[in-house]
């Protein structure tokens, strides 16, 4: 039977952005307009987690789930490029509203009853822009489904899921029933870069598009968990003393001195 | 829900007695309940004994605790502290819940708040009461690129909040409280089950407690560099970290990591080296009560936050900033 996998995504601007790029404007973050966004990272390793799950089972369906505004396609196709069989976009502006994870949820979680026999959905384990890290959990509780986070190696065995999960100090393995979602992090390894047929094969792939009213979501109704207050810049409280030689060797020395008047070493 | 009343502080245990961070919840409870006249700090402890805890957390300002002892709870499950909390919960009908961002809590949090068909305040720096009676949650947000406040508009609200962000306030003994012991069929709750833990011993000091960190990062080019840093952090009586880049690229373990999704390291002294200062490795490390940063890149970020810095070669710099220490420190 074919193992039908679903790739949560989200774009993201891009968390390289330099800090002097990074504007607020009436509460919201701004970049320059050349700044592209990019698939969430962690996102993009939970793709890699698809793939290598697909070449393990040989008869697999990996399909992106991204939900927002605003897309840039050739971003959003990224993960198609990777490797994956196709893409949906639930493209509304009621999800411009970034901070209040219950929609995506709810959209997230709507998506996935609609694909059907959904075995295991992957996702990064937090976005770069909010790291609320809670999206792929609330889809879980509202799917009833168990989760697994933090993992750096997942394995389906049957009908049952095996996650190598991260812990500060090494790592512990846990196990599941599926369907289960799966949260995936920067240690299960490098995604892979699309190769040029990939890059081929993605161009000739048209998204399907979903509207909230398609998933049958009433957003209105939804109560939301959150509202923002405000959006501003933190401040920096340290001045930095910058420590100058003839040459390095003398900074290097002098920085020790320096350490060692102010009694911190 | 509507109309709940009181904060309930999930609890989480260490060494048998409240985490410190459970600690800080109730601080930031206590602080809480003055714009909330007549209303209670309720917390929920689970684990294998919480007799002592209890009175520890009664201290600390809780008038109510709920207990569960099971012998399961002593490593727990965080579907079995979500199906506790729960139904304390259940109990108490609170206001307001709050927990804190620690592993455990990483997993407990979202899931309680999506089971209470709400969303979680993540990694709140700090929490206040607005007019209308609502939890006010501050936190940093696109990687401590801006500070965002938000308010809970949800019938109850569940907050984690960032460790040590909070004072743990003073216990007092003459507070006085009750203990309710509930009962929750744990077993039933737990879906994901484990199979080993695996721990990669390190030796020498450990990062989180160590009271000197040197830290690596992508500027130092390869692994070998990180032999000059252990000399350094043992000459320091320090710790390694590094960067996620440096664990990503395999030169280090990724138990080195320093960072948003890494290890949050809080010494007197911070030494980063090759370290560019992205604000994801700067939410591990900005607590440092000294951070001296050394790079080649005069614009780094990391100069923002340093309270010391060179710009230059760390080949160079490093090896004179050693041989320096080396004569001052006899």
């Amino acid at each position: 039977m074919t193992l039908k996998i679903v790739v949560t995504a989200k774009q993201v601007i891009d968390p390289e952005t330099p800090m002097s790029a990074f504007g607020i404007e009436a509460n919201a973050v701004r970049v320059p307009a050349n700044q592209a966004p990019v698939i969430n990272g962690f996102d993009e390793q939970a793709i890699e987690a698809a793939l290598l799950l697909k070449e393990a089972s040989g008869d697999a369906h990996i399909t992106i789930v991204t939900v927002g505004s605003g897309f840039a396609l050739d971003v959003i196709k990224k993960p198609l490029a990777m490797g994956a069989d196709d893409l949906i976009l639930v493209d509304d502006p009621a999800f411009d509203n970034a901070i209040d994870p219950t929609i995506t949820v709810a959209a997230l979680a709507a998506v996935i009853r609609k694909i059907g026999d959904v075995n295991i959905v992957l996702a990064g384990r937090q976005a770069s822009d909010w790291d609320n890290a809670q999206v792929p959990i609330g889809v879980a509780e509202t799917l009833g489904w168990p989760v697994a986070t933090v993992a750096k190696k997942v394995d389906i065995n049957g009908n049952t899921v095996r996650v190598e999960r991260v812990l500060p100090d090494g790592h512990e393995v846990v196990e599941a029933d599926l369907p289960a979602v799966v949260t995936v992090s920067n240690e299960l390894g490098t995604p892979r870069y699309p190769n040029m047929r990939g890059i081929m094969a993605a161009r000739r792939v048209q998204p399907t598009t979903w509207t909230a009213a398609d998933l049958g979501l009433d957003i209105a109704a939804t109560q939301p968990a959150f509202e923002l207050v405000s959006l501003t810049k933190p401040e920096s409280s340290v001045q930095v003393e910058m420590i100058e030689g003839a040459d390095d060797e003398e900074a290097g020395r002098k920085l020790a001195q320096r350490l060692r008047d102010e009694r911190i070493i | 829900m509507a109309n709940g009343s009181g904060i309930l502080v999930i609890g989480e245990m260490a060494d048998g007695q409240p985490a410190s961070t459970t600690l800080e919840a109730l601080a930031a409870g206590l602080t809480l309940l003055g714009s909330l006249p007549g209303e209670a700090l309720l917390v929920v402890l689970a684990a294998e004994s919480t007799a002592s805890a209890a009175q520890t957390a009664i201290a600390h300002g809780a008038s109510t605790v709920y207990t569960i002892n099971d012998a399961s709870l002593g490593d727990p499950a965080p579907e079995a502290i979500v199906a506790a909390a729960e139904e304390a919960v259940r109990q108490a009908s609170p206001r307001i819940v709050l927990g804190g961002k620690t592993l455990l809590g990483r997993d407990v949090m979202p899931r309680l708040a999506f089971r209470l068909r709400t969303a979680l305040a993540q990694d709140c720096t700090s929490v206040a009461i607005d007019d209308a009676k609502r939890l006010l949650a501050t936190r940093p947000t696109y990687g401590g690129n801006a500070i965002a406040t938000i308010v809970c508009t949800s019938d109850i609200a569940v907050a984690a909040l960032r460790p040590k962000s909070i004072d743990a306030g003073e216990p007092d003994a003459a507070r006085t409280g009750n203990v309710v012991p509930l009962t929750v069929d744990l077993a039933a709750a737990v879906r994901v089950r484990p199979i080993e833990r695996v721990e990669q011993t390190s030796e020498g000091v450990r990062l989180e407690d160590a009271r000197v960190v040197v830290s690596g990062g992508r500027g130092l080019g390869g692994p070998e560099a990180f032999d000059q840093l252990d000399e350094l952090a043992k000459l320091l009586g320090g710790a390694v970290g590094a960067s996620r880049a440096a664990c990503d690229a395999g030169w280090v373990p990724s138990s080195y990591q320093v960072g948003l999704t890494g290890k949050t390291v809080t010494p007197e002294l911070y030494i980063a080296i090759g370290i560019s200062g992205a604000s994801q490795h700067m939410a591990g490390c900005s607590n440092a009560r000294n951070i001296v940063a050394i790079n080649k890149d005069a614009g780094a970020n990391i100069f923002k936050d340093a309270r010391f810095g060179v710009t230059g070669d760390w080949q160079k710099v490093l090896p004179a900033f050693m041989e320096q220490l080396h004569e001052l420190l006899g």
